[in-house]
């Protein structure tokens, strides 16, 4: 029969010679095995301390992102929510009022947006979808939490810090990573 | 000696110096149990290129500590439908005979304190190394009755597969034994040591007998490549599924303390006990006094048992477990032979020389 | 009271002790356990007597082998007092009138050798290994010799009947 793949290996059954039956060499030679292992370098990053460096493709837990005056650019359009494969994104839409321009870059505003945590498969489609640069997976990963509650993360807890009162966290939750330098060509 | 000297025409000052030694030697083994569980993850864990233990305390040196108070505190479960007495004494049981071993090693030469010459052996009884044979062959009752009262089937089979195991591999031992004993003429082991300083280790006139014995000691202390009576992924525990808490912990400390004084036991019996390599000791304690040589014959003991109990954890993440069958056939089957050989060219051996007949 | 005095007196209390909880006891397992502890006190006599090397065989061969092959057998028969037969009157009576013969043989023979009971005491080094081992190979080497034949003899058999009959596991 013509084998399926190359990797095929042959079990050979043949006697064992006496070297091999008194298993000692064998013993001999997988005990050096572990022992040169002993002076290995182990790859082990000690968590808290020491931080794996994320790469660059990491997708992490989403945030709403403001534009350099501080406003929020999402539009509530729905996009993200149509485009989320987990349907994890709930969103409630309303009207800017007058006075509210520094808040909201359109007249258009997301009043409540909420993503289940639990859902989201972390497939960065919501990020492909929006076409305002509003949402965005960011470096970091969801927190633990005793309740399921904990996981559906309201605006609160998406909204990046506002980057003209808090530039150091909103430079950290941006990320060191630049995305999309050139933009990911469907912004306007 | 006899052994009416030892234990019926006590003075005082002789019982003292046996139970501060006695108390030396428990505390001793039961420290060293303490950190031979530090340095089995320790050692598994750097062979497996990993860290290991390191949280508590610098180099996590204080993990047993932590592990023992975390056994304290942890809940004391009894099974309904087991005999509560059997369910205590198997556990109490495995840590007596553990620690019962250590009563006729020679930790080192005599000392001189107080106007007095104090022997660093409890007991030097003629028949020492019969004695360990003898507590040896009763370590398995703990586990036995430890198994049988904790009403659980796999229990019971790692009670049966414990008993097997240890009564198969008593024969060997004590047939490779024997054949050590032919050369020595002695059964007292401070006398064995004795012999070792002046002329070459046993391990150079009984090589294949080392063998034998090292494997059978890996076989009676239940360490892998022996440990199908506790076989985790078969067994759940085996033995020592049912039990929680400080039980538990008696369990895994007389395994423990078991290697401790196997290796000690191997070392005197082999290695030349507290002989310090390459040095003549009795003129070295000429010249630095019988009290120093003492301490650097017990820490010349201690580097030994310890290379030994690294041997005992390196083969430990080196060998996978035997399959019940291919433990028997090497019990019976291979070492037995072994042995009964190896007696049987020693005694040759020995008659050649006594007749002086050379070749 | 001198202290070997009380160490025979608690030995001995505590093998009688224990070889009544042998017969009492409805659990086979704790017979076979309180059996192991006579083994014990019988030991600590011959400790008493100064025969070392034979107190520790005695627990290396019965404490240490044949028990743990006795309890081996009974617990995996699983034996327990619900599966113990009910045994009727006559054999009860049987059981009793034999005990008390043994008994009577018993005391009959001790108080025959009541003369010679001071021959073998406290201090003496019969039972040590290398007067025991001189007496064994010198003057009882032919009785020794044979029973290790006899020994050798009931090992062969074993393995005959223990071996798997090889025509059987054709036809199978």
């Amino acid at each position: 029969m013509e084998p399926l793949t190359n990797r095929i290996e042959h079990v050979s059954r043949k006697q064992m010679s006496f070297w091999e039956k008194i298993y000692l060499p064998a013993v001999l030679k997988g005990m050096g095995i572990t022992f040169r292992h002993m002076f290995k370098k182990p790859p082990t990053i000690k968590y808290p301390e020491k931080k794996r460096v994320f790469s660059p493709v990491f997708r992490g837990l989403q945030i709403l992102n403001r534009d350099a005056e501080g406003r929020e650019n999402c539009t509530a359009c729905g996009l993200c929510a149509v485009a989320c494969p987990a349907e994890a994104i709930t969103m409630e839409a309303a009207e800017r009022k007058a006075g509210e321009e520094h808040l909201y870059r359109e007249e258009k505003y997301a009043a409540k947006y909420e993503i289940n945590m639990l859902r989201c498969i972390f497939c960065g489609l919501c990020e492909e979808a929006c076409p305002k640069d509003a949402v965005y997976l960011s470096e970091t990963v969801a927190q633990a939490n005793f309740a399921r509650k904990g996981f559906i993360y309201g605006k609160e807890d998406l909204l990046i810090p506002h980057p003209l009162k808090d530039p150091e966290a909103f430079a950290k939750a941006k990320g060191s990573r630049i995305k999309h330098p050139e933009g990911h060509g469907n912004e306007h | 000696m006899l052994i009416h000297t030892t234990f019926l025409v006590l003075d005082g000052a002789v019982l003292i110096e046996k139970l501060i030694l006695i108390v030396l030697v428990i505390t001793g083994s039961l420290v060293v149990a303490m950190y031979s569980t530090y340095a089995e993850r320790k050692v598994a864990a750097f062979m497996q290129d990993r860290i290991g233990p390191d949280r508590a305390g610098p180099f996590g040196i204080l993990q047993p500590l932590a592990d023992g108070v975390k056994l304290f505190f942890k809940e004391e479960i009894v099974p309904t439908f087991s005999s509560k007495f059997l369910f205590i004494l198997g556990p109490c049981l495995a840590m007596l005979t553990a620690m019962m071993v250590g009563a006729v090693i020679p930790w080192g030469d005599t000392i001189h304190v107080f106007g007095r010459n104090v022997s660093l052996q409890i007991a030097d009884i003629n028949i020492g190394i019969l004695y360990i044979f003898g507590v040896v062959s009763l370590g398995v009752y703990g586990i036995m009755i430890g198994g049988w009262a904790s009403n659980n089937k796999f229990s019971l089979l790692g009670a049966m597969r414990a008993a097997s195991q240890i009564i198969s591999y008593e024969l060997a031992m004590g047939i490779s034994i024997i054949a050590l004993l032919m050369f020595t003429g002695t059964l007292s082991l401070n006398e064995m040591v004795n012999q070792q300083k002046d002329h070459w280790w046993n391990i150079f006139r009984q090589p294949l007998g080392f063998l034998i014995f090292l494997v059978c000691a890996f076989a009676e202390t239940n360490r892998t490549p022996f440990d199908l009576p506790e076989a985790e992924n078969e067994l759940i525990g085996g033995y020592h599924s049912e039990y929680s808490s400080m039980k538990l912990g008696f369990y895994l400390f007389s395994e423990y303390i078991n290697m401790f004084l196997s290796s000690a036991v191997m070392v005197t019996l082999f290695f030349g006990g507290y002989d310090i390599p390459f040095v003549n000791d009795a003129h070295l304690g000429q010249s630095i006094g019988v009290n120093w040589l003492a301490l650097i014959e017990g820490a010349v003991l201690f580097a030994k048992i310890c290379c030994f109990i690294f041997l005992f954890m390196w083969v430990r993440w080196t060998v996978p477990r035997f399959r019940y069958d291919q433990l028997m056939n090497l019990g019976w089957k291979v070492l037995l032979p072994l042995s009964l050989l190896n007696m049987l060219v020693t005694g040759a051996l020995i008659l050649l020389k006594q007749n002086h007949w050379h070749f | 009271m001198e202290i070997t005095k009380i160490i025979f007196w608690f030995l001995t209390a505590l093998a009688l002790v224990a070889a009544i909880g042998v017969i009492s006891s409805k659990n086979p397992i704790y017979s076979v356990l309180w059996l192991i502890v006579v083994f014990f006190a019988i030991s600590g006599h011959y400790v008493l007597m100064n025969a070392q090397f034979l107190a520790i065989v005695n627990i290396i061969v019965y404490a240490g082998a044949i028990m743990v092959l006795f309890l081996f057998v009974v617990m995996l028969m699983n034996l327990n007092a619900d599966a113990e037969p009910i045994k009727n009157v006559y054999m009860k009576m049987a059981g009793v009138i034999s005990g008390l013969t043994l008994m009577i043989v018993f005391v009959a023979a001790l108080s025959a050798s009541e003369q010679h009971s001071t021959i073998i005491r406290p201090g003496t080094s019969v039972g040590l290994i290398e007067n025991l081992g001189r007496a064994l190979f010198n003057k009882y080497v032919v009785p020794f010799e044979i029973s290790s034949v006899l020994f050798l003899s009931a090992m062969v058999g074993a393995v005959v009947i223990g071996k798997k009959d090889p025509i059987k596991r054709i036809n199978e």
